[in-house]
């Protein structure tokens, strides 16, 4: 296999063109009524989340607003630009492989750090390596266990070996944790390749980057200047986006999206996601080991309702399964589970489990768990099952209720390939095996598909496995959570990529200010 | 007793008082710190577990303890704590990998030059609203200001900034819905970007104060020696400035002393809404990242600003006061 880089030069610089006149006729035109921002291209953004945690180590992102950072400073040996979720090459030239197991990059020539220094195969064999350090406390420890050996070829030329076969390796490192810093900085400043330079960062306050002028993507960037700041309270998130103080900002609430849509000079972006809150039931303890009981609750639940109460209508009705339709491999002939009392009663009175009483945790951690809960609790006292919603608060939540009450709620984020998902989550060794369910041909295939090399097989492997995790798996999947941002319509060139919120956390590179 | 008071100069005693209440505060940070440790090592989680996430594998948390120290016994780690912060360091933080001492500097100005605005506009506000509702005791003008000011400490913080932010910045587009104090802003950008700020603050603190002003005018309006002075004809202005409010001093100093260490520490609905790099949401940060060093130093602070504004509130009503002075 072998994967060519795209002639980016070209068509950047016809978008370069295109951004620069923009800019030239938005300095023409007069101001209007709402702020702008006071240099030309210099935008505001503000995300959900900033606290003493921020970071400027890919390794150790954790919040949409690292991943946003991380990936206006650095770039990965890989990315993905679009909504087709297909990793091309970035840093490399090429990318090699016979068997998917041994992996040759060629990296690009000439490309600088923000320092002047040039990249070079250390660079990206000190980057991949450092995950596997304890001390580097990176977040993809347990995905980089796969990287057997990593070697550099010459001054451009990278080998990587890996324990097994892994189709998915390009997808895997485009992500921002896999995002290339320089040679021998274990704590890495925000000197990268990227398409900005850092100018300012104070950890729980903000980071204020400027264009890097050398950018070795002709015509990108086309904002001047980016700052990004954390505004936790989501009312005051979107008081700021109509107030003009800032011009783009992630994760609002469904309910708050008729405010500004109510408001002209603003809109909203939909992406739809991969993200769910799941109900786990534990199949290590009873009455939740017993497969009529899952089977019971799976059956308990008004998808449509939870949709369209919780969210609006912008979530995807999910099939208790983790692969939502708009990604690779979805297996569409799983007939969709809906609310079927009669089935759930019947699951009820064959395991023995009428009047069962017991708690269900949920959290302000999970998003929309509280009131999954209430819907699922009222639809048990249908079916003669008793359930209480115990709410307990989000902070510490992941350390004392997670997995550790028979039936809890799980929150998983999006992870680019179903061989992440599955292996994260569904392996029966996995460490979040949330529900701690075990099946022996879920394992196996598991592995065979990361080695398949035909397309077909392992579009039917990942197929059949959907309909195990679906049949026996012990959670409950009600809808996949859509990610909604809101932004001002003078940003320019916006559009809902399905990895995350803001363009997969990759808008910087890519909008431009129109006035 | 009273005559002894006299013969000693004033200042004798005042210093006595000074060292000793030095002293207790020392004492009383001492006990703080460890009740905040004991408080804070009850929660669940450590800083370790925070940082690597919902993620993270048993063997990874513990590397990850060991670096951080967090695998030491607790007492080693306060005892560590204390002896650093007496030579003056408050160590360094846990989750951002940054001395303490930087993490606070700026919030600190930011916090101090919030609550010092807002100190000065609201001070001035109460001590007017107060005096001119108890001199006018019982007048339409008295009960107006009884009416707002009782309306303004029943509405909570949250309520007025949302409104604020509303009307001021959503729908007339005046002034900024976020406080982001840049260092390089000019003053007037700064005082522009906290506006709305310490407009909220001022309303709730304002409020409390003039209550508490007007009170203890009142009481002393009511007083014989008032009647006395007017009897002998001393004009009223006189009465109230240099007789009625040295009088009053103490308990309006107290009362402005809380509220204003309350603009410190309480700001923290405030600081959230409005996104202000203040004190106050670092140490709710660092209470959730479990960030210990930063936790300490962050209720050190705020301890401490509490227990010299009472101490100064004391002073300056020991010294407007002659009797006390003794």
């Amino acid at each position: 296999m072998t994967v060519e880089a795209l002639p980016l030069s070209r068509r950047g610089f016809v978008s370069g063109l295109a951004g620069a006149s923009m800019l030239a006729i938005g300095a023409c035109s007069g101001g209007s009524g709402r702020r702008a921002p006071s240099t030309r291209g210099a935008i505001r953004v503000a995300t959900q989340l900033s606290s003493t945690s921020d970071t400027l180590d890919p390794a150790k992102g954790a919040t949409a607003t690292d991943y946003t950072r991380h990936f206006m400073l650095y770039n990965g040996l890989t990315t993905i630009e679009d909504e087709s979720l297909v990793a091309t090459p970035s840093l490399a030239l090429s990318i090699d492989s016979d068997d998917r197991r041994n992996w040759y990059f060629d990296l690009r020539r000439g490309i600088r750090f923000h320092d002047g220094s040039e990249l070079t195969s250390e660079d990206v064999v000190f980057s991949l390596l450092r995950h596997k350090d304890p001390a580097t406390g990176s977040k993809v420890a347990t995905v980089a266990e796969q990287f057997e050996e990593v070697t550099a070829d010459g001054k451009y030329g990278v080998r990587l070996r890996l324990t097994g076969p892994n189709a998915d390796l390009l997808t895997v490192l485009s992500q921002s944790h896999f995002l290339i810093v320089q040679a021998g900085k274990a704590d890495p400043d925000g000197t990268g390749t990227g398409p900005f330079r850092l100018s300012d960062f104070q950890p729980g306050v903000r980071t204020v980057v400027l264009r890097n002028a050398e950018y070795w993507i002709e015509g990108r960037p086309k904002l001047e200047r980016v700052e990004v700041i954390g505004i936790p309270d989501e009312v005051s998130r979107v008081n700021a986006l109509l107030s003009g103080d800032v011009h783009i900002i992630n994760a609002i609430s469904p309910h708050s999206t008729r405010r500004i849509e109510a408001e002209p000079s603003c809109a909203i972006m939909v992406s739809p996601s991969s993200l769910y809150s799941d109900l786990i039931m534990r199949q290590d303890e009873l009455p939740t080991g017993n497969p009529h009981f899952v089977l019971a609750v799976k059956n308990l639940i008004d998808r449509p309702l939870i949709n369209r109460a919780i969210y609006r209508n912008m979530s995807t009705i999910a099939n208790d399964q983790p692969i939502a339709p708009f990604q690779k491999y979805f297996n569409a002939e799983i007939p969709q589970r809906m609310l079927d009392l009669d089935k759930a009663r019947w699951h009820v009175r064959q395991g023995g489990l009428q009047g069962v009483r017991l708690p269900i945790y949920a959290t302000a951690a999970a998003n929309g768990s509280v009131d999954m809960a209430s819907i699922i609790q009222e639809y048990g006292s249908q079916v003669g099952l008793n359930f209480a919603v115990n709410r307990v608060p989000a902070d510490g939540y992941w350390s004392t209720h997670w997995m550790k009450h028979p039936m809890t709620f799980g929150d998983t984020n999006p992870r680019p390939t179903a061989d992440l998902i599955f292996s994260l989550f569904y392996d029966s060794k996995a460490d979040w095996n949330e529900s701690a369910w075990k099946n022996e041909r879920f394992d196996k295939l598991l592995v065979e598909a990361r080695g398949a090399t035909d397309e077909g097989l392992r579009a039917e492997m990942y197929g059949e496995m959907q309909q195990l995790v679906h049949d026996k798996c012990g959670l409950a999947i009600p809808v996949f959570i859509s990610l909604i941002d809101g932004y001002d319509k003078r940003l320019k060139g916006l559009r809902p990529i399905p990895l995350g919120g803001l363009m997969g956390y990759r808008f910087a590179e890519h909008v431009w200010w129109e006035d | 007793m009273a005559v002894q008071g006299e013969n000693r100069p004033a200042w004798i005693g005042l210093t006595r008082v000074v060292i000793q209440r030095v002293l207790s505060a020392l004492l009383t940070l001492f006990l703080v710190s460890i009740v905040i440790f004991i408080a804070a090592s009850l929660l669940p989680g450590d800083a370790a577990q925070e940082v690597l996430g919902q993620s993270a594998t048993p063997q990874q948390v513990a590397a990850l303890r060991h670096e951080m120290g967090l695998d030491q016994p607790a007492i080693t780690r306060y005892v560590d704590w204390l002896v650093a912060m007496l030579s003056g360091d408050p160590g360094r933080s846990y989750i951002a990998d940054m001395e303490v001492s930087d993490l606070i500097g700026e919030r600190l100005r930011n916090s101090l030059t919030l609550a010092g605005v807002t100190a000065l506009v609201s001070s001035v506000l109460a001590l007017t609203i107060g005096i001119v509702s108890a001199i006018n005791r019982g007048s339409k003008l008295d009960r107006t200001l009884n009416v707002v000011t009782l309306s303004l400490v029943a509405v909570p913080e949250f309520l007025i900034a949302t409104i604020f932010v509303l009307i001021f910045s959503v729908k007339l587009v005046w002034l900024p819905s976020i406080a982001m104090v840049s260092p390089d802003a000019s003053w007037g950008d700064m005082l522009r970007s906290m506006a709305l700020p310490v407009l909220c603050l001022t309303f709730v603190v304002t409020a409390q104060m003039a209550r508490l002003t007007r009170a203890a005018v009142a009481d002393q309006l009511d007083r014989p020696y008032v009647e006395m002075a007017r009897l002998k004809g001393v004009p009223f202005r006189r009465i109230i400035l240099f007789h009625v409010l040295p009088n009053a001093a103490g308990p309006v100093l107290n009362a402005m002393a809380l509220s204003l260490s309350y603009l410190m520490g309480g700001a923290i609905i405030i600081e959230t809404i409005f996104s202000f790099p203040g004190l106050a949401s670092l140490m709710v940060n660092a209470v959730t990242s479990r960030d210990m060093p930063l936790l300490q130093s962050c209720a050190m602070i705020f301890c401490t600003a509490y227990l010299v504004l009472i101490l100064i509130a004391d002073v300056v009503a020991i010294l407007a006061n002659p009797r006390l002075r003794s």
